[in-house]
């Protein structure tokens, strides 16, 4: 074993110093990264890189456009990072064309870096402050999301010239057993919603020793329908999901492994591709990996939505060509796999921390988040926040905030409601639920679970009941149809919840959905049907007097549901100067009454909720009213 | 459906040789029924009927594949594919809206497409740009922040641009930042 050590530690060297030429932030020219994740580029920032092409040929300067991913500020796409040598790397929010071009003008070719345009800059500097001088920026700590937007996800130099691939040169040069007891030391465990020890579940492939063959699967199928981590890393860092999974193959005895990848995400299932055939190029895939007599190759596999494949015994029947049905563990995939061989499936975050570990060490890792959740949490942060995006926090750090102090806040001054946190398996948690730690045990105590990272924050104006309904509908559908319970007990929830929020629900109806909760929950083989009550029980436990308007009141306190609102035009308030809104109705619904007042025509209203919008914000004349009836009170009262 | 002539011998000649780039084996189906659907745009029963014969297995398991995953369609598509995202997000603020505003100017429901072949109209849950909610991808271009008017922009721009490249306009155009959204 002793002549072993060191064979993969000096290859990579090799390899890492042709990389580090090419290293991106170190170069003696400028540098302009331009975001273009699938956030990116749906905000414009193809216009961006081209501008700053165009203008850079047209000089004729010494400047370079390189593609990044994403760095998690989705509320300001697209983003700039600009490095120019003598300054600090500035990164730039809301860059347009306009913008890019005096960008050019001012900073690249005059030395004016446009401070009044800059979000923060990336290294501390006498000018700018940095990350570190925003709250979101002191609560956060980077780890798996440390180099997206930051590298060229396209470009494997890039990754290699900060240390990539080095934790596989080193596991290598362990033995597996060694590696395996480093995870298990690390009380890693998976992101992929359960939480399950990682070291555990690679130690328990290992136990069949008579079958030598076995699988490594990263599961990218990100199933949750308000969620994109797993995207992002794909999108902004392949190179460290492969050596993850690189390093699981070698630790369990694998030779092949597979990304099961949604094909939804068709830009991380191209990066995807072009990283495995740089990894081949550098012999860091295929045969005789790092010079040593490790090989491995790793298969692309596309899901085809459905969200039950995300299920692990579901996405093995569904790479075997069968119908992605679960079925009932033990024996647990690390026992009997794909194609009956013992096979370990990991969530895309999960294997990203490998490396880090394998790096830093063990205790490191130990030294973030709390003892039973070690490490870091990765949300995808949505909803009616400020500041929308990607964001990574030690376990441990509270609910409130992530979404006060790293999320800045709920938007446009409003009261916060809720968090739906861990998607259609989690649950919503209201104010009193706050201070919560983020952490697998925790959560789940809340009746939410940690999930794999969607939290969608809620303001006043959201209907829990309708949440609640949204997410069974999605169940619903989404169920394989293989118990009857939660093939059948999910449409039955969802049409109590449809009577419910268009003003038809009954008092018996709250009885009946906790009954059923607990039958879907027990008759339910695998966590779709298990978990799908949660967003039902936990809005019925935090929200109950909102069942109750909607049930006794007919109405919706929260001004949402469409059969029970109506919207009207307040007459004291509307100007006969202005006809803002009857332009924005897509239905010409809105009418100039005789005495020059608008009014809407409740006939043809489809409740679109554009007049509100429309209306100027000094009239504000345009409000929603529940229930629906409320309007003919006020057309009396106002007649 | 009908097939137009024409149309039978494009289906033979593109599966036969997707059918000859893989192993005739039951982990293969998918893939192959996935190049098919990228082909010609959906699963046509023929595909179905030729793939089944190849791995030798009932047409009916073939079709309960294709009919279990929401990707796979029976139908073709319309010219322009409009995907509305119905994730979290992207519901909480007026995703149902924006879909209900497209199958009012299309007079379609979610899932067919126009007479005319035009447009198909589809349901996606989350494509993963949650920040600029509600999202449609028209074709394969993400657009945010839309409105019921933005709706009618987007529709009236492939009148317009009619055959003149109707994709190539849309790339140009600068996502509408929606102001006063929420
Ligand atoms: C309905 C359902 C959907 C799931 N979807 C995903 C998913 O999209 N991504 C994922 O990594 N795990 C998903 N899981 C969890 C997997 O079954 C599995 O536990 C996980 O991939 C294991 O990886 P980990 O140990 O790294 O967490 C899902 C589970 C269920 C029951
Ligand atoms: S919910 Fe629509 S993009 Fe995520």
């Amino acid at each position: 074993m002793g002549e072993k050590k060191n064979h993969a530690e000096k290859q990579y060297q090799e390899i890492k110093t042709k990389a580090e030429v090419k290293k991106p932030l170190t170069q003696d020219k400028t540098v302009v990264m331009v975001g273009t994740a699938t956030c990116g580029k749906a905000a414009g920032a193809i216009d961006v890189r081209e501008t700053f092409k165009e203008e850079i040929n047209k000089r004729k300067l010494n400047a370079e456009v390189v593609e990044v991913g994403c760095i998690g500020h989705c509320y300001a796409e697209p983003l700039v990072v600009i490095s120019k040598p003598g300054f600090p790397s500035l990164c730039y929010g809301n860059v347009d064309e306009g913008l890019s071009s005096r960008l050019v003008e001012d900073y690249l070719v005059g030395d004016d870096p446009c401070y009044e345009y800059a979000l923060v800059a990336l290294e501390p500097n006498e000018e700018f402050p940095t990350f570190t001088d925003f709250p979101r920026g002191m609560f956060e700590q980077k780890v798996i999301l440390e180099q997206c937007g930051l590298i060229d996800p396209e470009q494997i130099d890039h990754y290699i010239a900060v240390d990539g691939y080095h934790a596989l040169a080193k596991a290598l040069d362990m033995e597996p057993k060694e590696v395996i007891e480093m995870i298990k030391e690390s009380r890693l465990r998976g992101r992929g919603g359960a939480g399950f020890p990682t070291g555990k579940k690679w130690d328990f492939c290992c136990m069949n020793v008579q079958d030598p063959v076995r699988y490594v699967i990263c599961n990218a199928d990100e199933g949750d329908p308000g969620a994109f981590m797993d995207r992002s890393i794909l999108e902004s860092n392949p190179h460290q999901v492969i050596e993850g999974l690189i390093i699981c193959g070698y630790a369990v005895g694998a030779s092949q492994g597979f990304i099961y990848v949604r094909s939804e995400y068709p830009q991380a299932v191209r990066r995807i591709y072009t990283a495995l055939e740089q990894a081949r190029e550098k012999g860091l895939l295929g045969e005789g990996i790092l010079n040593t007599d490790f090989s491995f190759d790793i298969e692309v596999f596309q899901g085809s939505g459905a969200f039950v494949c995300g299920e692990e015994t579901a996405l093995i029947h569904s790479m075997e060509g069968k119908t992605g049905m679960p079925r009932h563990r033990p024996p647990f995939p690390a026992e009997v796999g794909f194609r009956g061989k013992p096979t370990v499936i990991n969530n895309v975050k999960t294997l990203s921390y490998i490396p880090h570990i394998l790096n830093k060490g063990v205790e490191w890792f130990q030294s973030i988040g709390t003892p039973d959740s070690p490490g870091t949490a990765v949300f995808a942060l949505v909803g009616k926040i400020e500041n929308t995006g990607l964001v990574e926090v030690p376990m441990g750090t509270t609910l409130r905030t992530l979404v006060y102090d790293v999320g800045g806040g709920i938007r446009n001054e409003k009261e916060f409601k809720a968090v739906q946190i861990g998607g259609p398996s989690g649950g919503c948690l209201p104010e009193s639920a706050l201070d919560i730690p983020i952490d697998f045990d925790s959560l789940q105590e809340a009746g939410a679970i940690m999930g794999s990272g969607g939290l969608v924050v809620l303001d006043e104006d959201d209907c829990m009941v309708e949440i609640a309904r949204f997410f069974l509908d999605f169940t619903q559908k989404e169920s394989c149809g293989k118990c009857t319970f939660c093939r059948l007990g999910t449409r039955h929830m969802l049409d109590i919840l449809m009577r419910i929020t268009t003003g038809q629900g009954e008092k018996k109806d709250i009885e009946i959905l906790g009954d059923l909760a607990v039958d879907i929950k027990n008759g339910s083989l695998c966590g779709l049907g298990k978990t799908a009550p949660n967003p039902v029980l936990t809005t019925l436990r935090y929200f109950m007097d909102e069942y109750e308007e909607h049930i006794q009141g007919k109405r919706c306190p929260s001004l949402m549901c469409p059969e029970l609102i109506n919207f009207y035009i307040v007459p004291k308030k509307c100007s006969k100067l202005c006809s803002a809104c009857v332009g924005s109705c897509p239905v010409e619904a809105i009418y100039t009454r005789e005495d020059g007042l608008k009014a809407i025509d409740l006939e043809k209203c489809v409740k679109c909720n554009s007049c509100p919008l429309a209306c100027p914000p000094e009239y504000d004349a345009i409000i929603k009213v529940s229930p629906p009836e409320r309007v003919e009170e006020l057309e009396k009262e106002n007649a | 459906m009908e097939l137009l002539e024409g149309e039978k011998e494009v289906i033979i000649s593109q599966v036969s040789e997707i059918l000859g780039k893989h192993k005739h084996n039951c982990e293969n189906l998918v893939p192959m029924l996935q190049e098919v659907q990228n082909q010609l745009g959906y699963v046509p029963e023929l595909a179905m009927e030729m793939i089944a014969d190849s791995l030798e297995v009932p047409a009916v398991a073939v079709y309960s594949i294709v009919t279990f995953y929401n990707q796979l369609r029976l139908n073709p598509p319309g010219d322009h594919q409009i995907r509305v995202c119905m994730g979290t997000a992207c519901h909480m603020i007026g995703g149902q809206i924006i879909l209900n505003s497209f199958e009012r100017r299309l007079q379609i429901e979610e899932g067919e497409t126009t007479e005319d072949r035009k447009f198909s109209l589809e349901r996606v849950a989350c494509v993963g740009c949650c920040a600029i909610a509600p999202v449609v991808v028209i074709d394969d271009l993400v657009d945010g922040k839309v409105t019921p008017t933005r709706v009618d922009g987007i529709l009236l721009s492939f009148e317009n641009s009619n055959n003149n490249e109707g994709k190539k306009e849309q790339e140009q155009k600068p996502v509408e930042r929606g102001e006063g959204q929420e």
